[in-house]
């Protein structure tokens, strides 16, 4: 009950007309980051997040939060329209909604795209609203081990559920490690890996690294491919969208499933892209119309939508409670919080009531808007898309500079920025995940404080982190996570034994 | 995607190549960050495990996980897929040597003049508009900028000797 008096105090707080205006703008400085190439969630927040140094921490979050929905919803637009996906876990979109757009059914595709999005998203914080506070309640009584624990199992699932091969995702995410390692130690105090230049006396900032890695690099990557943007108009009537949402109570049980698929992909670090493969997968496989999958099936949209959608707003689950957040976009949030001087971690439900509140009852405006705005400026949208990109291109690379600048007022940064960059083009195209380095980049001071504060309490053996069943079950949840490929091979080979 | 739309043609460096030398530069960092951590002490202290105690075996792993990423490059057949046609690098070069000048001029010359020149060049060099488009967006798009940052946000911006005359 106590929950629910707290979410309306939320409502009043998100209801003010500052905060709405901010939400509106961030649902649409969102949209553009996501159907620009090069711009993402999380380099678009990294990017936007100085301006937010003047608000208060609630309208702050709130803005960033919409623009993490904006790109949501947009990444959907220049799949259905132009078969590009803006955002990778909108790669699947394109498989049924490139399809019905030469098909002539664009509107359809949109519709049934942002309706799913808002679906997956809805579901998602509700359940957050429950789930949430628990979570927190439970972790306050967490210590280094258990702290440690949860970071170990976050990193294990990385390495498990990634697509590329383990060794890559280990390698990746430990450089990640080394950077964050780079500076002033907080425990001892001590100087370490600067090797005598005062440049890196401060280490490596991580929204650097984000708009390095995901914004430069990206944008490497996109002139190699020689992008050009070719696509039908886009044509959303409210006939098309009534007529849509006729159709789309059918696929409910599609629906349910992915909105499961995208909560539980998007609360472990695994993230909305391959939950939306997977939903995909599934939903082909299930549906009586799986082998029309590919040819322009409005569920073969609603599924990978709903699930991205989902999972997104999901992870922001472990970031609220726990301080550990589900995608690199949730990353550059929790450093927001940093930087706006909240300590990030179950305390904030206890300490910062009305920042907590206010944010997830924003997730639910948040999300209303953007599917209104969505929904009725799709050609203003898909206009800008039609911009050159040798406009388009020195203008992003233009606000990264300066998005890298202000995080310290520095210039060095901004050299460090185009140096992620080039690495991050490297790294793409060698099949090496970013979004592991950039978490560990992240969290790489707090999970190695909880390690040592442990190994200190413990002097100096491993036992502790086997020592009660709390720690012992989150460490092997770890390990398990960890393993998982392995296991899953030996588990499908022995299903066909036991079924002789 | 690299696999059919990189054919044979044009010719480039192989993907193979450059994986090996991405993981070599990847053990190289990690002795690096080995030769650092041993620098500050990797055993136990008064504090508990030192300063380096976390980043040696960070280092390790690293080092062991490029060594097993290139056996994996070395041990396959030797293909002919290429990483990127020398073309596509040239475009990949087109926009990095200019946004690599402009990183370098925005010490000397400010933000603001440094993206005017870079707007413009990428407008007039690679996209061929005419002058007075080229203007408009590439003085607009940083005045846009002032204004937004400087004005409403206060938050400032590197400037040069151009502001400076100017009076800011």
């Amino acid at each position: 009950m106590e929950e629910i008096v707290n979410l309306f105090h939320g409502f009043a707080v998100a209801i003010q007309p500052f905060n709405l205006m901010v939400m509106v703008v961030g649902i649409m400085l969102g949209v553009i980051i996501g159907v620009l190439p090069g711009l993402g969630g999380a380099n678009g927040v990294a990017i936007l997040l100085p301006l937010t140094f003047s608000m208060s921490p609630t309208s702050a979050i709130i803005m960033l939060s919409c623009i993490y929905w904006g790109a949501l919803f947009g990444g959907a637009i220049t799949s259905v329209l132009f078969n590009i996906p803006g955002e990778p876990w909108s790669v699947a979109t394109t498989f049924d909604g490139h399809p019905m757009a030469q098909q002539g059914r664009a509107g359809e595709a949109l519709t049934a795209a942002f309706t799913s999005s808002f679906v997956g998203a809805l579901f998602a914080v509700i359940m957050i609203t429950l789930v949430a506070p628990l979570v927190a309640k439970f972790a306050l009584q967490f210590g280094p081990a258990e702290k440690f624990g949860v970071y170990f199992l976050a990193f294990c699932s990385f390495i498990g559920m990634s697509k590329e091969p383990p060794f890559k995702t280990v390698a990746a995410m430990m450089i990640g490690f080394a950077l964050a390692a780079v500076g002033l130690d907080s425990i001892t105090g001590q100087l370490r890996l600067t090797f005598g230049y005062t440049e890196l006396l401060t280490g490596f900032d991580f929204l650097i690294a984000v708009i390095g890695l995901f914004g430069i690099g990206e944008i490497l990557v996109s002139i190699e491919e020689g992008l050009t943007f070719k696509g039908g108009g886009a044509g959303i009537n409210p006939k098309v969208v009534f007529q849509t949402w006729a159709q789309l109570p059918r696929y409910w049980m599609t629906s349910l499933r992915s909105c499961v698929i995208g909560c539980w992909m998007g609360i472990s670090p695994a993230g909305a892209t391959p939950a939306s493969f997977m939903s995909y997968g599934i939903a082909k496989r299930v549906s009586k119309n799986g082998d029309r999958f590919g040819h322009g099936e409005i569920e073969g949209v609603v599924a990978p939508e709903t699930a991205a959608h989902a999972a997104g707003t999901a992870a922001l689950l472990p970031m609220l409670s726990l301080g550990v957040p589900g995608s690199p976009t949730a990353a550059v949030l929790l450093g927001g919080l940093l930087i706006w001087g909240l300590q990030p971690g179950p305390l904030l439900f206890v300490e910062q009531k009305e920042f907590v509140w206010g944010l997830i009852a924003s997730m639910y405006l948040g999300n209303v808007v953007g599917l209104i705005v969505v929904l009725t400026c799709v050609p203003l949208f898909a206009a800008i898309l039609r911009i050159p990109f040798s406009i388009i291109a020195p203008i992003i690379l233009v606000l990264c500079a300066i998005g890298a600048y202000t995080v310290h007022n520095s210039t060095f940064d901004v050299v460090l920025m185009l140096v992620f960059g080039v690495v991050g083009y490297l790294l793409k195209k060698c099949g090496y995940p970013l979004a592991p380095m950039v978490l560990a980049i992240v969290l790489g001071d707090k999970a190695e404080e909880a390690f040592r504060q442990s190994l200190l309490a413990s002097q100096g053996g491993l036992g502790i982190f086997f020592s009660n069943g709390l720690v012992s079950t989150i460490m092997g949840l770890g390990l398990v996570a960890l393993f998982w490929p392995l296991i899953s091979n030996v588990l499908t080979r022995l299903r066909p034994r036991a079924a002789l | 995607m690299t696999d059919e739309s990189h054919g044979l043609r044009g010719g480039g460096p192989t993907q193979r190549s450059v994986e090996i030398g991405v993981a070599v530069a990847m053990a190289v960092f990690s002795l690096i960050v080995i030769a650092g951590s041993v620098q500050v002490g990797i055993g136990w202290g008064a504090e508990g495990p030192q300063a380096g105690f976390v980043p040696f075996y960070v280092g390790l792993l690293i080092l062991g996980s490029s060594v097993v990423n290139l056996g994996a490059v070395l041990s396959e057949p030797s293909d002919k897929r290429i990483f990127a046609e020398w073309g596509q690098l040239g475009k990949v070069m087109s926009i990095l040597v200019p946004t690599s000048i402009y990183v370098a001029l925005i010490p000397w010359i400010g933000i603001y003049v440094a993206s005017v020149i870079l707007i413009a060049v990428f407008m007039r060099w690679l996209g061929r508009y005419n002058w007075s488009l080229v203007a408009a967006i590439s003085l607009g798009v940083p005045l846009a900028v002032f204004l937004i940052f400087e004005r409403w946000f206060f938050l400032p911006l590197p400037k040069g000797p151009i502001e400076e005359f100017l009076g800011f």
